[in-house]
C-alpha cells in the first residue's frame, strides 16, 4: 500500500512540476491593447556601476526643457540651486532664476505678490493647478517631469523612445483630432503633439540639434532630475561593496579559525 | 556551564540587584547550541538584525516625513533630494522591507523542512506566525505612507477586503478609513500604526526567543541533543558564524540599495496619489503576491447545490482563502503527523516540500499577472494544492511514509563521516 | 584563504589568529562608524533649509528711531534705525565696564543701522524694546523679561544673567535701502 501511495505521490509531484514549468514559460500574452510596447535599450552616460551624468548633455537637455517643454510641463521638485549639479556656478544660477517669477507673500499689506525667483526657489509650475492645465490643453494634463524617468517602467529608455517615436499611423488606423500616433506610447494615441523638431533650439556648444540629439540630452537631464543623488549613490556603493567584501572575507577567516577546534 | 563571574565591582553591584549580566551571559554567551547547525540557521539572527535596521531607519524617516495627503509625497521627495543622506536612509528602509521578508521566508521554509514546528516547539512556531502577520500589516501600512498611486490604490483595495464580511463589512471599512474613502484620516492612522507595530513585533520576538531558549534550537538532524558533547556554547561559535552570515547578507543588500534601489518597487508609486485615476494594473509588493494570487483565485460563489442559495460570495471566499492560508500555519504542528522532524529522514516529504516551494513561487508569479485566463485557472490549481499540502498530504504522509533510520545522536553521524547535505557546521570532527 | 588543516591549536598559529581577530574587529568598528554618520548627519539642516540662509529687507519705510523685526532662518532679526543720541551713547561706553567688550563700530556697518539676532544670549527668549511702548531696560536698548537681562543701544549685555552681546549676523547693504541678512 505505501508503495502504491508513493507512486501516486510521485505522479502528483511530476504533474505539479510540469504545472510550475508551464506557468513559468506561459506566454506573456497579457501585453494586450493598452499595455506597454517593448522599449528598445539605448546607451547612456549614466548607466552602469560607474556611470555619471554627462554635464554637457545635461546643460543642453536643460536648454531643451526650458525652450520646449517648460511651457506645458512643470519641474516641481527641482530648485534653481540644484542646477549646480549641471556645472553652473552661483552667478549663472542666479541669472537663470532671475528669468522666472514666483508667487510670494503676503507682504506688509496682506497682498500676495510676484517677485524674481532666487536660487532657493523651485521651478514655478506652468499652470496654477490641474484644472487650469486641462482647460488650457484641451482636456489633457501634461505630467510633471521631475520624476518622469522613475514613474514609468524602464523610464529612461521609454522617454527617449517616446520622444523620437512619432510616426505616421499604420494604414487603416484612424487618429482622432488632437491626438498623435506614437510607436511607443501605450495604446499609441498620445495627446502631446510631436514636441521636438529639427533645429528647434540652437545649442551654444555647436552640437547639431537633431531630434535624436535633443531627445537624448533631454532624457539625460530628466534622469538627473529624477535621481540627482545617483552619482553619489554609486560612488558610495562601490566603496561600501569593496569594504563589505573584505570584511566578510575576514569574518569568514575568523569563523574558520574559531571553528577549527570543533571540527 | 559555569555561572557568570565578573571582577568588575560595578558589574557585580548591578548584577546582584538586577541579574541582567547573568541573564545575558546565560542566553547569549554560554547558551548551549547544537553543534551541527547549518547556514540555514543564520536567518533567525538575520531577521532580528533586519528588524533593527528597519526600526532605526524608520525612526529617522519619521523625523522628516509629513503624514498629510497634501504633503506626504513631497516630503518623501524632500527626504530623497534635500535631507542629508535622506536618499540612503529611505532606500535602506525601502529595500530593507523586501530583504526582511526574504530572510523571514527562508527562515520559515527552513522550519518547514526540518520540522522545527514539532513538539515541543509548537508555541515557538505559532509566535513566529504571529510575527509574520504583524510584519505583513506593518509592511502594508508602510507602503501607503509615500502616498503614491500604488500606495493609495493598494490601501483602497486591501481595506475593501473587509467589505466582504457580511452585514458589518461596509461599516468596518468606513471605520478603517475614518471617512468614505482612503483619505487624510486613513493616512494619519496608518502612520501611527506603522510606527507602533514594529515595537509590538519586538515584543513578540522576545517571546519567540524565550520559547526558543526553553528547549534550544532544532538542528538539521531533527533529533534532540543527548548530552553536552552534542552542544557548543553560542559564543564564540555562532556569534562569529552569524557575523559572517551578516556580512554576506549585507553584500546582497548593499548591491540592491546602491545599484538597483527601485528594482523591487513599482514605478507607479513615483506618481502622486490620485483618487480619481486607478493605475491600469495594481500589484502589491512582491512579498504579498502569493497571497494576492490566492485572494483572486476564488472567482466563483459557493452555494448550496441545486437551490441557488449563495452561502459565500466569491469576494468573501477570496478573503477567507487568503487569511486561511496563513491561519492554517497555526495548526501545522498538529497537521503534520510524522514523528520525525527533519526532512532529511523523510524521503517522500522531501519531495513535497519542494513542490510546495515551487507552488508558492508559482503563486507569486501568478499574483503579478492580470486577473485573466489562463492565470486565474493556474492560480486556482496552485491555491488548491497549497491547502491540499497542509490539510491532506501532511496528515497522510506521517502515517504512510517510512522514514529513514535516525542517527542515535547529533555527534554520531558526524563521527562516522556520513555528514549528508553537510553545511560547514557538520564537517567531520576530530573528537566528540 | 587561511589554511586551517594543521589545526588551530598550534602555538605558531596564535599571532596570525590574533591579527585576524583584530583586523575583523577593527573593520567592524569602522563600518559601524561609517553607518552611524549618515544617520546623525540626516538630522543636520537639509539642503533646502540651508538654501534659505539669506533674507532681503527693504529699509526705506523705517524712520529714524523706529525698529523692525524680520525673520531670518526662522529667528527674529532686530533692525533698528538709531537716532544720533543712541549712536553717541553706544559709542561713548567704556569698553572696560562691559561683560563682553566690543566697540559699537565693530557691531555695525552703517552706524545708523543696528542689525542683530533678537535672541537673548542667556536662554533664548526674545527681548522687548522693538515697539515704542516696550520697556527698553536701564540702558535704553532692550530688556529681556525672562530673567532680566538689560542690553544697551548697541545690543550689548550690560546687566543681568546673559553672558554675551546679542549676535550680529553677517549682513550687507546692497544699496542705501536694501539690506541682505545672511
Amino acid at each position: 500500500m505505501p508503495k502504491a501511495m508513493m507512486k501516486t505521490f510521485g505522479a502528483a509531484a511530476i504533474a505539479a512540476s510540469i504545472l510550475g514549468a508551464a506557468i513559468a514559460t506561459a506566454p506573456r500574452s497579457a501585453q494586450a491593447a493598452g499595455e506597454a510596447v517593448p522599449i528598445p535599450s539605448y546607451d547612456w552616460s549614466f548607466s552602469g556601476i560607474f556611470g555619471t551624468f554627462d554635464r554637457a548633455a545635461m546643460q543642453r537637455g536643460f536648454q531643451v526643457y526650458t525652450e520646449v517643454c517648460a511651457s506645458c510641463h512643470g519641474l516641481e521638485y527641482i530648485a534653481f540651486r540644484n542646477l549646480a549639479a549641471l556645472g553652473y556656478d552661483e552667478d549663472q544660477i542666479k541669472a537663470i532664476a532671475a528669468t522666472y517669477t514666483v508667487g510670494d507673500g503676503p507682504d506688509d499689506f496682506g497682498e500676495m505678490f510676484e517677485r524674481e525667483a532666487i536660487p532657493a526657489d523651485r521651478f514655478p509650475p506652468p499652470f496654477a493647478n490641474e484644472n487650469a492645465a486641462r482647460a488650457a490643453m484641451g482636456g489633457a494634463y501634461p505630467p510633471d517631469l521631475s520624476l518622469m524617468t522613475k514613474k514609468r517602467a524602464n523610464g529612461v529608455n521609454y522617454l527617449h523612445a517616446l520622444l523620437i517615436g512619432y510616426e505616421d499611423p499604420p494604414a487603416g488606423v484612424e487618429v482622432p483630432e488632437g491626438q498623435y500616433w506614437n510607436a511607443y506610447f501605450p495604446g499609441h494615441l498620445i495627446s502631446m503633439p510631436p514636441p521636438l523638431l529639427e533645429d528647434q533650439v540652437e545649442f551654444s556648444d555647436g552640437t547639431p540639434a537633431t531630434v535624436e540629439q535633443m531627445s537624448s540630452d533631454l532624457t539625460t537631464f530628466l534622469a538627473w532630475a529624477a535621481e540627482p543623488m545617483m552619482e553619489e549613490r554609486k560612488r558610495m556603493g562601490v566603496k561600501a561593496l569593496l569594504f563589505l567584501l573584505v570584511l566578510t572575507a575576514l569574518l569568514y577567516a575568523v569563523k574558520r579559525k574559531i571553528w577549527a577546534d570543533i571540527h | 556551564m559555569s555561572g557568570f563571574q565578573s571582577d568588575n565591582a560595578v558589574v557585580k553591584w548591578i548584577d546582584h540587584r538586577l541579574p541582567i549580566f547573568t541573564y545575558m551571559n546565560h542566553e547569549l554567551n554560554e547558551y548551549p547550541t547544537p553543534r551541527n547547525l547549518s547556514y540555514m540557521w543564520n536567518f533567525g539572527s538575520l531577521a532580528g538584525i533586519a528588524l533593527v535596521i528597519m526600526i532605526v531607519t524608520g525612526i529617522l524617516l519619521a523625523m522628516q516625513y509629513t503624514p498629510h495627503v497634501d504633503h506626504a509625497f513631497a516630503s518623501v521627495e524632500r527626504i530623497m533630494r534635500d535631507v542629508n543622506y535622506g536618499w540612503l536612509i529611505r532606500y535602506v528602509h525601502m529595500n530593507g522591507a523586501s530583504f526582511f521578508f526574504i530572510v523571514v521566508y527562508i527562515h520559515i521554509f527552513r522550519g518547514l523542512y526540518y520540522g522545527s514546528y514539532k513538539a515541543p516547539r509548537e508555541i515557538l512556531w505559532m509566535l513566529g506566525v504571529i510575527i509574520m502577520l504583524l510584519m505583513m500589516a506593518t509592511a502594508f501600512m508602510g507602503y501607503v505612507l509615500p502616498w503614491g498611486q500604488m500606495s493609495f490604490w493598494g490601501a483602497t483595495v486591501i481595506t475593501n477586503l473587509f467589505s466582504a464580511i457580511p452585514l458589518v463589512g461596509e461599516g468596518i471599512v468606513t471605520w478603517l478609513w475614518g471617512g468614505f474613502s482612503v483619505d487624510n484620516p486613513t493616512l494619519n492612522r496608518f502612520f501611527a500604526l506603522h510606527y507602533l507595530l514594529p515595537f509590538v513585533i519586538v515584543g513578540v520576538v522576545f517571546l519567540h526567543l524565550w520559547a526558543l531558549h526553553r528547549f534550544g534550537s532544532n538542528n538539521p538532524l531533527g533529533i534532540d541533543a543527548k548530552g553536552p558533547q552534542d552542544k557548543i556554547p553560542f559564543n564564540p561559535y555562532y556569534t562569529v558564524k552569524d557575523a559572517f552570515g551578516l556580512g554576506v547578507f549585507l553584500i546582497f543588500f548593499a548591491a540592491f540599495v546602491f545599484f538597483a534601489p527601485n528594482y523591487m518597487g513599482h514605478p507607479d508609486n513615483y506618481i502622486e496619489a490620485n483618487p480619481l485615476v486607478t493605475p491600469p494594473h495594481i500589484v502589491p509588493e512582491w512579498y504579498f503576491l502569493p497571497f494576492y494570487a490566492m485572494l483572486r483565485a476564488v472567482t466563483f460563489d459557493i452555494s448550496i447545490p441545486f437551490t441557488g442559495i449563495i452561502l459565500i460570495e466569491a469576494k468573501l471566499g477570496g478573503v477567507i482563502v487568503m487569511f486561511a492560508s496563513i491561519i492554517i500555519l497555526f495548526f501545522l504542528p498538529w497537521l503534520d503527523s510524522s514523528p520525525v522532524r527533519s526532512g532529511r529522514f523523510r524521503p517522500t516529504f522531501k519531495w513535497f516540500f519542494w513542490i510546495l516551494a515551487i507552488d508558492l513561487v508559482a503563486l507569486g508569479y501568478l499574483g503579478s499577472k492580470p486577473a485573466e485566463q489562463p492565470y486565474v485557472a493556474f492560480a486556482q490549481i496552485a491555491t488548491a494544492y497549497y491547502f491540499f499540502h497542509f490539510l491532506i498530504l501532511l496528515p497522510l504522509l506521517g502515517k504512510l511514509e517510512r522514514p529513514k533510520p535516525l542517527p542515535t545522536s547529533i555527534s554520531e553521524p558526524v563521527l562516522k563521516g556520513g555528514g549528508m547535505m553537510a553545511g560547514a557546521a557538520a564537517k567531520p570532527m576530530e573528537k566528540p | 584563504m587561511v589554511d586551517t588543516a594543521h589545526g588551530g591549536k598550534d602555538e605558531a598559529d596564535q599571532p596570525k589568529r590574533d591579527f585576524l581577530f583584530l583586523a575583523a574587529g577593527a573593520m567592524g568598528a569602522i563600518g559601524t562608524a561609517a553607518v552611524v554618520w549618515p544617520m546623525i548627519d540626516s538630522l543636520n539642516p537639509s539642503a533646502d533649509v540651508l538654501a534659505l540662509a539669506s533674507t532681503e529687507v527693504d529699509l526705506s519705510p523705517v524712520e529714524v528711531g523706529q525698529a523692525i523685526t524680520v525673520t531670518w532662518r526662522g529667528k527674529p532679526v532686530f533692525v533698528r534705525h538709531r537716532t544720533e543720541a543712541e549712536i553717541d551713547e553706544a559709542g561713548a561706553v567704556d569698553l572696560a565696564e562691559l561683560r563682553d567688550p566690543q566697540p559699537d563700530s565693530e557691531r555695525t556697518q552703517k552706524p545708523e543701522w543696528l542689525v542683530m539676532v533678537g535672541i537673548c544670549t542667556h536662554l533664548g527668549c526674545i527681548p522687548l524694546g522693538q515697539k515704542p511702548g516696550d520697556p527698553k531696560g536701564e540702558y535704553g536698548g532692550w530688556f529681556c523679561p525672562c530673567h532680566g537681562s538689560h542690553y544697551d543701544t548697541s545690543g550689548r549685555i550690560r546687566k543681568g544673567p546673559a553672558p554675551e552681546n546679542m549676535l550680529v549676523p553677517t549682513h550687507d547693504f546692497i544699496d542705501d535701502t536694501t539690506l541682505v541678512v545672511g
